[in-house]
C-alpha cells in the first residue's frame, strides 16, 4: 500500500498540468450556462485541441491515438481537467464508451474508419440502448434489424439517447433474432444518423433541458459491414460498453463532489442561523462533516477499485459500487446545500437573488436522475448482489 | 499509487485468519465470554508466539516492529474472530500509549513484557461524564499520588498496569497496589469486560503530559475502526451463507430482491468502512497532515456501518437471527460498544467539524 503518486504519475500529472494551464480555454464561464445546441462547436473545438496535444484519449492504447494510460493516470487526468474547470470534451460517450468497445469489438476496417473521427471530434456518437419497455430490463428491447440483402433493416424506437440531435453515429443495439433466448437474439449495428428513416425527437427532462432524446427508425438500411462484434452476440458487446460506463463516470465526479462540498462549508461560513453563522449550528455541522467524509469515502473506493481493476485487469462490478455510492450521495450532498441555503435554495439561475447563480437548485433537480441514468439503484445492487455476492439471480 | 496490500502483508492477513480460525473458534469465543475476565492464559500465549502482542512496537522491546496497516489488518482478522479477552486494551490501547510516551527505561521495564506477553495493561480515560475528550478529564494526581475514580476501563480485572488520563499528564500504576479497587461494570459485549477502578492516593508514575495522548489514541481509535470492518465482514458473510440456503415460498430467500439489495447494501457499507480505515491508517503511518481527519473519518463512518450492517444481517436472518444460538448478536453487542468507545460517529463529526468547518482552508484536493 502506497498512496503517494509513483514517478511516472507525477511525470504524467505535471506534464498535462502544464500543458493544461497553457491550453484551457479562458471563456469557458461565459458559455457554460449557455444551451448545449450553443456552445456545442466551442467544445468540439475543445475537443480537437485536446486532440492535438495527444490528450483527448489518454486511456487508449497507443496504436489507437492514446495513450495506454493507466487507470490512475486516467483518475489524475480527470482531476486535472475539474480542477482547472476545463469544459468537457463534445464527443463524450464516443471517447469514454463507444470507442473503447469498437477498439474491443470492431474489425480492422471499423477502426480506420471510426475511430480518428472520435478522437477529432469530427463524428459524434451516441448510444442507442434503453427504449420505452427496456430500462433496466435492457435485454428485452425490442428494435429489430432483418436481414436483407447485404444489409438490415431496422424499425423501432430508443429513448434517452444523450447526444442524440447531434449524433452523426449511433451505437444500436437491436434484435436480430426473436425466436431466441431475449439476450441471445441480439446484435450491436453502427447507424449513420443520416441515413433516411432516422428521426431525432427532443425529451424534455424535470430540469427543464433536452439533456435527451428519443429516436424513431423506420425502414432504416444498415449496411452487414457496419455489424459490431457478432451477430447475435450483442449483449456481450452492449456489456463491455456499460462496463465502461460505470467504471468511468466515478473519477471524474470526485473533484466535482470535493469542490461542492467545500462551497457548502464555505458558504455555511457567512449564512445565519439562529443569529450566528451556520457553520456554528451543531446540527448542520454534524450534517456537513457527515457530507464531507462520504466524499472523501468515494475517493477512497475509487482508488481502491482501481488497484484491484488494475491486478485483475479489467472493469468489473467494482464499477456497480461506485455508481451506487456517488448517485445516492449527490443526491445526500444536494439536499444538504438545500438545506443550508433555506428558501434560496430554490431560486433558479434567472433569478437575481440566486447564489451561485442557481447551481444548487438546479443540481437538487438534476441529482434526482443520478439514481436512475446509467442503471439505476436496483440494478446496481441487483449486480452487487448476484455478480459479487453470488446470490441467486432475482429476475 | 497502489492501494492494495503487498505480498507480505497478505501473508500477514492469511495467517492471522487461519491463526483465529483455529485457536478462537466460536465456540472458545462463547466459552470465554461465560467467565469473569473473557481472559484465557493459553490463548495469550499464543498471541505472544504469533509476534501480535508486539506487532508494531520497536524490536529493541521485543516487538516486531511493523506498521499501521499491519496492525489493522491483524485487527480485522481478530474482529472476524471476535477474539475475546485483553488484546485490545493491552497492545492497542496501553501499548500504543507506551510507545508514543514512555521513555525508554518506561518502555524496558512495561512495553517489553507487553511485547513478549508477559504482561497486560489497559487505559482509564472516561469518568462519570463519559465523554472521550481527554480535556474533560478532572481526576489529578497530587504528589505522585492518584485520588478518584475511572470508569468502563476495558480489562482492568487482567491487567498488570492501568494506564491513567490525568488531568495533569498520564500516569502508570500497579494494579497490585492497595490503594487500587478494580469492580466489574456489566456491558452489553460479553466478550471484553468493563470495569470502575477506584484510586485511594494511589502511587502513580507519570509518562508524560496528557496532550501527548492525541497519536496513540488516533492509532487506537484506527485498529478499533479496523476490528468493526473484521466484525461487519463476519456478520456479512453469515447474511449471504444464509440468504443463499434458508428457503421460503419454494426459493432461497437472497432471490428476493428486498434480501438482496439488504445484503447489497452491507456489502457497500463494510467495503466503504474498509477503505475509509486503510486509508487512516497509511495517513498515520505517514503522518500525512490529514491524518487526523481520516481516523475520524474511518470512525464515524465504521461506527455507524457496523450498526447498520449488524440490523441487516440479523433482519435478512428473521427469527434465527433473533436467538441467543445464532452468533450474529455476539457480532452485534460488540458492534455497539465498539461504536461509542473512543467516540462514536457523532462525536467524530464534530471533530471533523473543528478540523475543516472550523479551519481556515479547506484544502480542496491532494494529487
Amino acid at each position: 500500500m502506497d498512496l503517494n503518486l509513483t514517478p511516472e504519475e507525477l511525470a504524467f500529472r505535471d506534464e498535462f498540468r502544464a500543458w493544461l494551464q497553457i491550453n484551457v480555454p479562458k471563456d469557458w464561464a461565459d458559455w457554460r450556462e449557455k444551451p448545449l445546441e450553443e456552445s456545442f462547436p466551442y467544445l468540439r473545438a475543445w475537443q480537437r485541441k485536446l486532440h492535438d496535444g495527444g490528450w483527448a484519449a489518454v486511456s487508449w492504447p497507443k496504436e489507437y491515438g492514446g495513450r495506454g494510460a493507466t487507470l490512475m493516470q486516467q483518475a489524475i487526468f480527470w482531476e486535472e481537467m475539474a480542477r482547472l474547470e476545463a469544459p468537457p470534451m463534445a464527443n463524450a460517450l464516443g471517447l469514454g464508451l463507444i470507442g473503447p468497445t469498437i477498439i474491443a469489438y470492431g474489425t480492422d476496417a471499423q477502426k480506420k474508419k471510426f475511430i480518428p473521427k472520435i478522437l477529432s471530434a469530427e463524428e459524434i456518437w451516441c448510444q442507442g440502448f434503453s427504449e420505452p419497455n427496456a430500462g433496466s430490463d435492457l435485454a428485452a428491447l425490442q428494435t429489430e434489424a432483418r436481414p436483407g440483402d447485404g444489409h438490415y433493416v431496422v424499425n423501432g424506437q430508443k429513448v434517452w439517447t444523450s447526444y442524440g440531435w447531434v449524433g452523426d453515429w449511433c451505437e444500436l443495439v437491436v434484435r436480430t433474432d426473436p425466436a431466441v433466448p431475449k439476450h441471445k437474439g441480439l446484435t450491436v449495428l453502427l447507424v449513420d444518423m443520416k441515413s433516411p428513416g432516422v428521426e431525432v425527437r427532443p425529451l424534455r427532462q424535470m430540469t427543464g433541458e433536452s439533456e435527451f432524446n428519443e429516436i424513431f427508425f423506420r425502414d432504416v438500411r444498415v449496411p452487414a459491414e457496419n455489424i459490431l462484434g457478432k451477430v447475435n452476440d450483442g449483449w456481450n458487446v452492449a456489456v463491455s460498453t456499460l462496463m465502461h460506463e460505470r467504471g468511468a463516470y466515478g473519477a471524474r465526479l470526485i473533484l466535482i463532489f470535493k469542490r461542492n462540498i467545500n462551497r457548502l462549508i464555505e458558504l455555511s461560513r457567512t449564512i445565519q442561523r439562529n443569529g450566528k453563522p451556520a457553520a456554528q449550528d451543531p446540527v448542520l455541522r454534524q450534517k456537513l462533516a457527515q457530507c464531507f467524509a462520504e466524499v472523501e469515502i468515494m475517493r477512497l473506493n475509487q482508488l481502491r477499485a482501481f488497484s484491484r481493476i488494475t491486478a485483475t485487469g479489467a472493469p468489473g462490478p467494482e464499477g456497480s459500487i461506485q455508481k451506487l455510492f456517488w448517485s445516492e450521495l449527490n443526491q445526500r450532498l444536494q439536499q444538504l446545500a438545500q438545506e443550508l441555503l433555506g428558501p434560496y435554495g430554490q431560486l433558479l439561475a434567472s433569478d437575481g437573488h440566486a447564489v451561485d447563480k442557481g447551481i444548487w437548485s438546479y443540481g437538487y433537480l438534476r441529482s434526482r436522475g443520478n439514481t436512475i441514468e446509467a442503471g439505476t439503484s436496483e440494478i446496481q445492487r441487483n449486480i452487487i448482489g448476484h455478480f459479487v455476492l453470488g446470490l441467486p439471480r432475482s429476475y | 499509487m497502489q492501494f492494495g496490500l503487498n505480498e507480505s502483508q497478505e501473508f500477514l492477513r492469511d495467517s492471522a485468519r487461519k491463526f483465529f480460525a483455529g485457536e478462537c473458534p466460536i465456540a472458545e469465543v462463547r466459552r470465554l465470554m461465560e467467565t469473569d475476565t473473557a481472559f484465557d492464559a493459553n490463548l495469550w500465549a499464543k498471541l505472544a508466539d504469533q509476534g501480535y502482542t508486539g506487532i508494531i512496537f520497536p524490536e529493541e522491546f521485543g516487538g516486531v516492529g511493523l506498521g499501521m496497516v499491519e496492525l489493522i489488518l491483524l485487527m480485522e482478522e481478530a474482529g472476524r474472530a471476535l477474539l475475546p479477552g485483553p488484546f485490545l486494551s493491552t497492545v492497542v490501547l496501553a501499548g500504543s500509549v507506551l510507545d508514543t510516551m514512555a521513555t525508554r527505561e518506561q518502555g524496558k521495564k512495561y512495553l517489553a513484557p507487553i511485547c513478549r506477553g508477559k504482561a497486560r495493561a489497559t487505559v482509564a480515560l472516561l469518568e462519570e461524564e463519559g465523554t472521550w475528550d481527554p480535556r474533560d478529564v478532572c481526576l489529578t494526581a497530587v504528589n505522585g499520588k492518584l485520588q478518584g475514580e475511572k470508569l468502563f476501563v476495558p480489562d482492568a480485572a487482567v491487567a498488570d498496569w492501568i494506564i491513567v488520563v490525568a488531568r495533569n499528564g498520564v500516569f502508570l500504576v500497579d494494579s497490585q497496589d492497595p490503594g487500587i479497587r478494580v469492580e466489574p461494570m456489566l456491558g452489553m459485549d460479553l466478550t471484553r469486560k468493563l470495569y470502575s477502578v477506584q484510586f485511594y492516593d494511589a502511587p502513580a508514575e507519570k509518562l508524560g503530559e496528557a496532550d501527548g495522548l492525541s497519536r496513540a489514541l488516533d492509532i487506537a481509535t484506527t485498529a478499533l475502526a479496523a476490528e468493526a470492518v473484521g466484525g461487519m465482514q463476519r456478520t456479512l458473510d453469515i447474511t449471504v451463507e444464509y440468504a443463499k440456503t434458508r428457503k421460503q415460498f419454494g426459493k432461497p430467500i437472497g432471490t428476493f430482491q428486498a434480501v438482496q439489495h439488504q445484503c447489497a447494501d452491507m456489502y457497500l457499507e463494510t467495503e466503504s468502512a474498509r477503505s475509509a480505515v486503510y486509508y487512516a491508517a497509511w495517513a498515520l503511518q505517514q503522518r500525512a497532515p490529514d491524518a487526523t481527519a481520516a481516523v475520524s473519518i474511518a470512525k464515524l463512518y465504521a461506527s455507524d456501518a457496523s450498526r447498520t450492517v449488524g440490523n441487516r444481517g440479523i433482519q435478512v436472518h428473521g427469527g434465527m437471527g433473533f436467538t441467543w444460538e445464532n452468533d450474529l448478536h455476539l457480532y452485534y453487542r460488540r458492534a455497539k460498544a465498539s461504536e461509542t468507545a473512543l467516540g462514536d460517529a457523532t462525536c467524530h463529526r464534530e471533530r471533523l467539524a473543528r478540523l475543516t468547518i472550523d479551519a481556515e482552508v479547506v484544502s480542496a484536493q491532494r494529487a
